[in-house]
């Protein structure tokens, strides 16, 4: 096996590993033998979760194949098929992802191992909470999971970050669409308190809800955002009702663009613009559905634009109870003059029973930030102190420098996870550079 | 595993009772680093490196005997550190010299030999069973103490300044050779330092303390430079000295 460099989205720490492509269960388990193993997706994790130095990286694009779709939306896919792909096949059907992130470039075993959520959690919580049934193959052999057949190895997968065992294919519901429009209200907002003020009150109007914060700006106008809710459009609604599959990237970035591109001063005239455009306020407007939930996939290789040394992003969750943390994280960090590019701020709803998985009850913001100040380190460490001390956390799958007793305490039921995998991993085969990095398992 | 910063959690530390490398162990420690593995010939500087790294925060600070007398031992010595570090090494540290005492040993040739040997010698045998552990790794960085002496040598110290030269270019040529294997090497070039090594010697310009070296070093391996100059300055200083005419060069180095 020739060895290939792996990093995450954020093109931070890269480390070289073995790659395998297995297409069956067999493939996996004799992989699993070999060992260390962590299964990738798409990369598009920002940190060290797909990755293991010196071990293999079992690739799973080999695990394909969409099965056909139920008269209530039921699907069974290969854990290697995209969101993407899902919805080419899917949408002119009338059936739309149940949960996606930002982008559609993920793979269904990697949006499970990071249970991602989308602008809908509030409502629909996160993709685990739709899946209903996994094949997953551990060191010690190959098990159809769900909430009610072996239900901790199933809760441990979603959200376990590939280190319970390789996902080979899932089975999960999809929503009923009848167009491939979303109708979206806009608001431009002055600043952080109205913002938070209009989300905690007319989120639950809404079936989708993201605001993106300018974390640029200081005083009167700290945090001042542009927030947007809407929900699937229906044929009464919609001037040209139609299910077309959805438009690929426009754009693509060829190279690394030197380090220090985004910087404060560029930083803050996107910011500045991205505040101008938006409207003050308008309803109803018909987006199609990639505009609206997959904005960056309008680029491919985004991530370039960061340069060589590559970004973190940074995004934590903390109760109603905290909600004075979203305000003081953003103070600290336009005080610190660290640059962030547009925040994404929104509202979570409960988690769920995976022991690892990332969304609560309350807030949750994410940021983007360049590495190269160096008093970035210090600030996240602080951000995690204060995260922390509100009983809050942050997410795996963004996360490429917390520290491993912070993060232990920020997921109580770590050793709960651990206990599974163990179990189902005694020998310690399912290694990643996060794990190594977090003491979840392999060195 | 290393951090998005730079960061390392398990560090080997070859000549660690220096106070050079003292001084980066403990803001490693206090970074991230858990385990740091201090390998040197003193027991007791050994032992109150290790001391002084727990306090900073590592949990794990085991010892190694080294003898960079003894070339043909160095890589049982990188096998000894690597076995004590117990897992995946994120940074191996290369920080053992001797400065000596250049018109004693000048004129001896016992002297030279060691001045050699523990200055280019064992450095070099010891980075090639770092480099292959490595690259089986997949991972890892190597810091090498240079010097700004390497950048020209000084008639006051040649013999050090001569040794340290040839390690600085082989590790030019070494990092180079480790493209597309996620190794990385990295030069330390400090200016005068004071140290016990430099005590009684007169201050020249751009010496810094320990702890200043070791800030620009957490920097350096944030941003990956190949050459770390500390101060940065005398990157440029350095630019220009090295070209001077050599009467110019010899009037100013007397001083």
């Amino acid at each position: 096996m020739s060895r290939q460099r792996f990093s995450g989205w954020g093109r931070t720490n890269p480390t070289f590993a073995s790659v395998a492509t297995p297409t069956t269960e067999d493939e996996v388990l004799e992989l699993l033998g070999a060992g260390p193993v962590i299964p990738r997706g798409l990369g598009r994790s920002y940190g060290d979760p797909a990755q293991v130095s010196g071990g293999i990286v079992a690739r799973n694009e080999g695990l394909g194949g969409i099965g056909p779709i139920s008269s209530t939306g039921v699907v069974t896919v290969g854990a290697g098929v995209s969101i993407d792909e899902l919805l080419a096949i899917s949408l002119p059907q009338g059936w739309f992802v149940p949960v996606t992130p930002g982008t559609r470039q993920v793979s269904l075993g990697g949006a499970i191992a990071a249970d991602v959520h989308g602008k809908n959690h509030h409502r629909d919580g996160s993709i685990g909470d739709h899946v209903l049934e996994m094949r997953i193959v551990t060191p010690i052999g190959a098990f159809t999971i769900s909430p009610t057949v072996v239900p901790n190895l199933f809760w441990a997968t979603i959200g376990g970050m590939g280190l319970t065992g390789v996902i080979t294919s899932v089975t999960l519901r999809m929503l009923r669409v009848t167009t491939d429009q979303v109708l979206v209200d806009t608001d431009r907002l002055a600043n952080l308190d109205e913002v938070m003020a209009a989300m905690a009150s007319g989120d639950d109007d809404y079936r989708y809800s993201v605001a993106w914060v300018d974390c640029m700006t200081k005083g009167r106008h700290m945090g001042r955002a542009i927030l947007t809710r809407g929900d699937h459009a229906e044929v009464s609604d919609a001037e040209n009702p139609q299910l077309r599959p959805l438009s690929g990237a426009k754009l693509t970035i060829p190279f690394d663009a030197p380090s220090g591109l985004l910087n404060p001063l560029s930083i803050r005239i996107f910011n500045e613009l991205w505040y101008r455009v938006a409207p003050k306020h308008r309803e109803n407007e018909a987006q199609a559905l990639g505009t609206f939930f997959h904005p960056l996939d309008g680029v491919n290789d985004w991530n370039r634009l960061y340069g060589r040394r590559g970004f973190v992003q940074y995004q934590f969750a903390v109760s109603d109870d905290h909600a004075d943390v979203v305000v003081r994280a953003i103070e600290r960090l336009s005080s610190s003059g660290v640059p962030s590019f547009l925040a994404v701020l929104k509202r979570f709803g409960p988690g769920n029973h995976s022991p690892l998985s990332f969304p609560m009850a309350g807030w949750t913001l994410a940021l983007d930030l360049p590495v190269g100040p160096s008093a970035l380190s210090a600030v996240l460490d602080d951000l995690d102190e204060l995260v922390l001390n509100a009983g809050g956390r942050v997410y795996l799958a963004k996360d490429a420098r917390v520290r491993p007793d912070a993060l232990a305490a920020m997921y109580p039921r770590l050793e709960e996870f651990l206990a599974v995998k163990r179990h189902y991993d005694p020998e310690q085969r399912l290694v990643s550079d996060l794990s190594r990095r977090l003491n979840l398992g392999g060195n | 595993m290393e951090n998005a910063f730079g960061q390392p959690q398990r560090v080997i530390v070859l000549g660690g009772s220096s106070e050079i490398a003292r001084a980066i162990t403990k803001k490693l420690a206090a970074a991230r680093a858990h385990t740091v593995v201090l390998a040197g010939r003193n027991e007791e500087l050994l032992a109150t490196a290790a001391a002084e790294a727990r306090e900073y925060g590592a949990t794990s600070t085991p010892t190694v005997q080294l003898d960079a007398e003894q070339p043909a031992s160095a890589a049982a010595t990188v096998a000894d550190a690597f076995e004590a570090a117990g897992g995946t090494v994120d940074l191996v540290i290369i920080a053992v010299g001797l400065l000596g005492d250049q018109s004693a040993d000048e004129v001896s040739p016992e002297a030279t030999l060691r001045m050699m040997q523990v200055n280019f010698t064992w450095p070099v045998v010891a980075l090639t069973e770092i480099r292959n552990r490595l690259v089986a790794q997949g991972s890892g960085r190597i810091l090498v103490i240079s010097s700004v002496g390497a950048i020209r040598v000084r008639r006051t110290a040649y013999l050090y300044g001569g040794a340290k030269a040839g390690l600085d270019r082989l590790c030019d040529g070494l990092a180079d050779s480790l493209e597309g294997t996620g190794v990385t090497l990295q030069l330390l070039r400090p200016g005068a330092v004071r140290t016990r090594m430099t005590a009684g010697l007169p201050e020249v310009p751009f010496t810094t303390g320990p702890n200043e070296v070791a800030e620009y070093v957490m920097a350096g391996l944030a941003g990956g430079q190949r050459v770390i100059w500390s101060p940065p300055l005398l990157k440029y200083v350095y630019a220009i000295l090295r070209h001077l005419p050599k009467p110019v060069w010899r009037k100013i180095m007397e001083r």
